[in-house]
């Protein structure tokens, strides 16, 4: 099973990102693996709207199962939820850190956006 | 005869200018105030409601017998208002700016359009003028079909007075488009001047001749003078920095009707702009 971490960087100790649509990169770990590969997400960033929408829909190319970030706004959650990939809130400083939460079953799966559109 | 008031700063004078040369000028001028998100002629020229219209915009509905889910339709639309994950795409209205495309690039013709309302376009009586207004549904936030519909409304002939949204983004240029002057309202401080410079690249960029109008003059710098000199930017008219004229504005009443001696004022930026048309067109 793959899940989607939001990130800045291109390894496990770079900052976990607070934006899901805006996040420069994903970095997507395979649990069974234990390896990741990075997925870009820049076209997003500059994007005058519907961010979160293009990057739900980056995300579910990728088959990840599940999305570990700081936050989620409605449009960008009805197309995860769409795409049957569950969304896990998490304010852990690094992807590292966010991944030990994960396995550890310390996060808990979002049931709604936790915050509006065209959050910054 | 069209004439957009615009500014690139907010608060600079816009609707003062435009409701008052708006009254000078009198019978038969239709004043179409085009800052949908917050109309705010009628405040000054209060008038009697004599018609009002719903606009919408097509936005697509899927048909999920003929979708084959090949997101065709989400890779087109550029404003991601369907979303395509293998199956009927997700349609976010709010998002769509109503062009059709997704439904033309469909292979299966599985999409269809739809009306959805964004606002409605008033007309008022107000004494001789007819004032236009959009009104911008709450929650909506694309407003140039909303403005495109309140140009629908200009006069084939006469005088039409447009008051612009503020600022340079797409609001504005939506407002200016085709009109055959804009005057632009700001005051003489290094904020007006840094927003003024914004509009004049906007204008120039539409090739749509304008002037300045110096809002509160002489109560900053000279700033604004210097750079109209320098750029050869005509200086249509400059309002004083008067008392009278902000008491008169916060009770909702006109400065001409009020203040009668600024009525020359306010005929003789209508009488530069004609004549600098007329410049121009020889």
């Amino acid at each position: 099973m793959k899940v989607a971490f939001t990130t800045s960087g291109e390894d496990l100790s770079s900052p976990l990102d607070a934006r899901f649509g805006r996040a420069a990169k994903f970095l997507v770990y395979d649990l069974e693996a234990g390896s990741f590969v990075i997925a870009d997400n820049q076209q997003n960033l500059n994007a005058a709207q519907g961010a979160g929408i293009q990057a739900a829909q980056n995300v579910a190319k990728l088959g990840v199962e599940a999305v570990v970030t700081g936050h989620c706004g409605p449009k960008a959650f009805r197309v995860l939820t769409s795409a049957k990939i569950k969304i896990y809130n998490c304010a852990a400083a690094t992807v590292a850190e966010a991944l030990i939460q994960y396995r550890d079953g310390k996060l808990r799966q979002a049931l709604d956006a936790d915050v509006e559109g065209h959050w910054a | 005869m069209i004439v957009a008031i615009a500014s690139g700063k907010g608060g600079t004078g816009k609707t003062t200018v435009a409701v008052n040369l708006a009254r000078t000028l009198g019978a038969g001028v239709t004043l179409l105030d085009c800052d949908v998100e917050e109309p705010n002629a009628h405040l000054f020229l209060k008038g009697e409601l004599s018609g009002s219209e719903v606009v919408s915009i097509p936005v697509p509905q899927v048909d999920p017998k003929l979708c084959d889910g090949c997101g065709e339709c989400s890779r087109f639309c550029a404003y991601h208002a369907l979303a395509g994950l293998g199956a009927a795409p997700l349609i976010f209205p709010e998002l769509c700016h109503g062009c059709g495309g997704c439904a033309k690039v469909c292979p299966k013709c599985a999409i269809s359009e739809a009306p959805h309302r964004i606002g409605v376009v008033e007309t008022l009586k107000a004494g001789d003028l007819t004032l236009v207004q959009g009104r911008l549904d709450v929650g909506v936030a694309m407003s140039p079909p909303l403005i495109r519909a309140v140009k629908q409304r200009i006069p084939a002939s006469g005088v039409a007075i447009l008051d612009a949204p503020p600022g340079t983004s797409c609001p504005v240029v939506a407002t200016l488009r085709g009109v055959d002057y804009v005057a632009l309202v700001t005051e003489p401080t290094p904020f007006g001047l840094h927003d003024l410079t914004l509009a004049v690249d906007m204008v120039r960029a539409l090739g749509v001749p304008f002037g300045v109008v110096v809002n509160r003059a002489r109560a900053g710098d000279n700033c604004v003078n210097d750079y109209c000199g320098k750029e050869n930017i005509p200086v249509l008219l400059e309002i004083p920095d008067d008392r009278q004229v902000a008491e008169v504005y916060s009770q909702g009443d006109l400065v001409v009707d009020r203040l009668p001696e600024y009525r020359k004022l306010f005929r003789s930026l209508w009488d530069k702009i004609m004549s600098l048309r007329a410049l121009k067109g020889a």
